[in-house]
C-alpha cells in the first residue's frame, strides 16, 4: 500500500471522529453522540459515493459494497415483517399468531397458502447444486400469475383507458362563433389553447402509432404522417430527458442541502 | 417432468386469473394468488441473499479483485439482517414496526440506506449532463425538437425559466415558458406517452399469451427451448 494512502486514509479517519465528537457535543436532545455519528456517518458516505466523479477510488467502493448489503437486507426484513408475518402466518398458525402478536384470520381454505411456502422452499434449491431444476416450478407460478394479470391489466389501463382517453372532443367549451372567436387569445387558459391541446393529442396518439407500424411502407401520406409521429416522440423524449434531469438535480440538490445544512451547519 | 410441469403451472395459474376477471366467485381465488405470489417473492429476497452471501464468500476465498471489500457487504447485510428481524432496539413490543423511529433498523436506513441510495442517484445527473452535451447537437429537425423540448421542460421549472418570459402579456401567456412547459407536458407529451403505451399494452398482451400458452419458454433456461 502507498505512503499517501495511508496518510488520506488516517486523515479521513481524523475528520472523521472530529466531525463525531463536535457534532456530539453541540447537539441537544436524547443522545446527543449517537446522533452526532448518524449525521456524520451519513456525510462520509454522501462523500465517498460523489468522490466517483474524480475516479474509482477505495472509498467509493466501500460505500458502494455497503449499500449492497444494507439494501439486500433491507428488503428481506421488510418482506419478512410485512408479507410473512403480515399475510401468511395470520392465515396458518393460531400459535405464531399469537407470538408475533398479530390478529389470526379465520378461513375455510386457509391450509392453500401451504403452498406458497413449498413453491418459496423450492425457489432456494436454485441454491442446490442437484436440485436447481425444482427452481422453475415455483418461477413458472411467477411467470404464470405475472401473465395472468398483467393480460387484463395493461389491456385495460394501457390500451383500451388509453385509447378512450384519446377519443375527446377538438372543439372544448363550445360556446358559439362569436364567444368562440371573442376568446381567440394565446392566453393559457384561452380556447386556442385547449383547442390545441386536445387536437395535438389526438393527432399526435394517431400519427405515433402509424410510426410503430411496419408492416405497411412508410411513403406518401402514410410516410407523411409516420414524420409527424416521430416528432411527438421526439418531443415526448425531450420532456421526459427534461423532466429527469430535474428529478436527479433535485436529488443532488437535497444532498449537498443536508452537506451544508445539517452537517456542517453552514446554511440555515 | 422439468419441462411438463412448469409449462402446465403456468398455463393454469395464468388462465385461472384471467378467468377469475370474468367470473366473480373466483374474485377472491385471484387475490390469493396475488398473495402466494407476494409470499414466493419474499422467497426471492431470501434467495437473494442466500446467493449474495455465497457470491461474496468464494471472492474472499479465492481472493479475487476487491476482495476485502466482500467484508464490508457481508457485515452490512449481516448487521442489517439482525437489525431487521430481531428488532434490535426497538421502542415498542415484537407487534411494533420495524421500522419504529430510533430503532436499530430505522437508524441505519436513515443513516447508511438513504444517502447512498439518494447520492447514487444524484450522482446520475452529472452523467447526464455529459451525455447530453454529446446527444445534443441539433443536428437534424428531430434531434433540435427534442432539445428544444428538454431545453424548455428545465428552464420552465427554475425561477429563471418565469423571469426570462415574465414580460409576455396575459393575452398570450401560453409562450410563457413555465406555461409552455406545462402545454409540453399535457398535450404533445402525453400524445407520445400514449402512442408509446398502447404499443407497451399489445405487447403485454401478446407476450403474456405466449407465456401461458406455452410458446414462449425461454424462462425455464436451456433446457426450455
Amino acid at each position: 500500500m502507498k505512503k499517501s494512502t495511508i496518510i488520506i486514509f488516517a486523515l479521513v479517519v481524523l475528520v472523521f471522529i472530529a466531525s463525531w465528537i463536535l457534532k456530539g457535543s453541540t447537539n441537544e436532545g436524547d443522545s446527543p453522540y449517537l446522533q452526532g455519528f448518524l449525521v456524520t456517518l451519513a456525510a462520509f458516505l454522501t462523500l465517498a459515493i460523489m468522490s466517483f466523479l474524480y475516479k474509482d477510488n477505495p472509498y467509493y467502493k466501500f460505500a458502494e459494497h455497503l449499500f449492497v448489503g444494507v439494501s439486500a437486507a433491507y428488503w428481506m426484513c421488510l418482506g419478512f415483517w410485512s408479507t410473512i408475518v403480515g399475510n401468511l402466518i395470520p392465515r396458518l398458525s393460531r400459535g405464531m399468531s399469537d407470538f408475533f402478536q398479530v390478529p389470526y384470520i379465520e378461513g375455510d381454505y386457509n391450509f392453500f397458502f401451504v403452498i406458497p411456502i413449498i413453491f418459496g422452499v423450492l425457489l432456494l434449491m436454485r441454491l442446490s447444486p442437484k436440485g436447481g431444476w425444482l427452481s422453475r416450478w415455483p418461477l413458472a407460478f411467477i411467470v404464470g400469475t405475472t401473465a395472468g394479470l398483467n393480460f387484463v391489466r395493461y389491456l385495460r389501463s394501457d390500451f383500451i383507458k388509453q385509447i378512450y382517453s384519446t377519443i375527446i372532443p377538438l372543439v372544448v367549451e363550445w360556446k358559439g362563433f362569436g364567444a368562440f372567436f371573442s376568446d381567440f387569445t394565446l392566453s393559457a387558459t384561452g380556447q386556442l389553447a385547449l383547442m390545441g391541446t386536445n387536437i395535438v393529442i389526438f393527432i399526435g396518439v394517431i400519427c405515433g402509432l402509424i410510426y410503430f407500424y411496419f408492416s405497411k411502407e412508410h411513403t406518401g401520406l402514410f410516410g407523411r404522417a409516420s414524420r409527424v409521429g416521430i416528432w411527438i416522440l421526439m418531443i415526448t423524449f425531450g420532456a421526459s430527458f427534461g423532466y429527469t434531469v430535474m428529478g436527479r438535480i433535485s436529488l443532488l440538490v437535497g444532498r449537498i442541502t443536508f452537506l451544508f445544512k445539517d452537517w456542517l451547519e453552514i446554511i440555515n | 417432468m422439468k419441462r411438463f410441469v412448469p409449462l402446465t403451472i403456468t398455463f393454469f395459474v395464468g388462465t385461472l386469473l384471467i378467468f377469475s376477471v370474468f367470473i366473480p366467485p373466483m374474485e377472491t381465488l385471484g387475490e390469493n394468488f396475488t398473495l402466494f405470489f407476494d409470499i414466493i417473492a419474499v422467497f426471492a429476497f431470501f434467495l437473494g441473499g442466500g446467493n449474495l452471501i455465497r457470491v461474496h464468500f468464494t471472492k474472499i476465498s479465492r481472493k479475487k479483485e476487491d476482495w476485502p471489500f466482500s467484508f464490508v457487504t457481508i457485515f452490512g447485510f449481516l448487521f442489517m439482517l439482525a437489525a431487521g428481524l430481531f428488532k434490535i432496539g426497538n421502542p415498542g413490543d415484537i407487534a411494533s414496526s420495524v421500522t419504529a423511529p430510533d430503532s436499530l433498523f430505522e437508524m441505519v436506513y436513515r443513516a447508511v440506506f438513504v444517502p447512498l441510495g439518494s447520492t447514487m442517484y444524484a450522482l446520475l445527473a452529472f452523467f447526464v449532463a455529459s451525455a447530453s452535451y454529446r446527444a445534443f447537437r441539433a443536428k437534424n429537425r428531430e434531434a433540435t425538437l427534442l432539445l428544444i423540448a428538454a431545453f424548455i421542460i428545465l428552464l420552465g421549472s427554475t425561477p429563471f425559466g418565469t423571469m426570462l418570459t415574465s414580460w409576455v402579456p396575459e393575452l398570450m401567456s401560453v409562450l410563457q415558458i413555465p406555461n409552455l412547459a406545462v402545454w409540453i407536458m399535457s398535450s404533445p407529451n402525453l400524445a407520445g406517452q400514449r402512442a408509446i403505451l398502447i404499443g407497451i399494452g399489445l405487447g403485454v398482451v401478446s407476450i403474456s399469451l405466449r407465456l401461458i400458452l406455452g410458446l414462449e419458454r425461454t424462462y425455464l433456461g436451456d433446457d426450455g427451448a
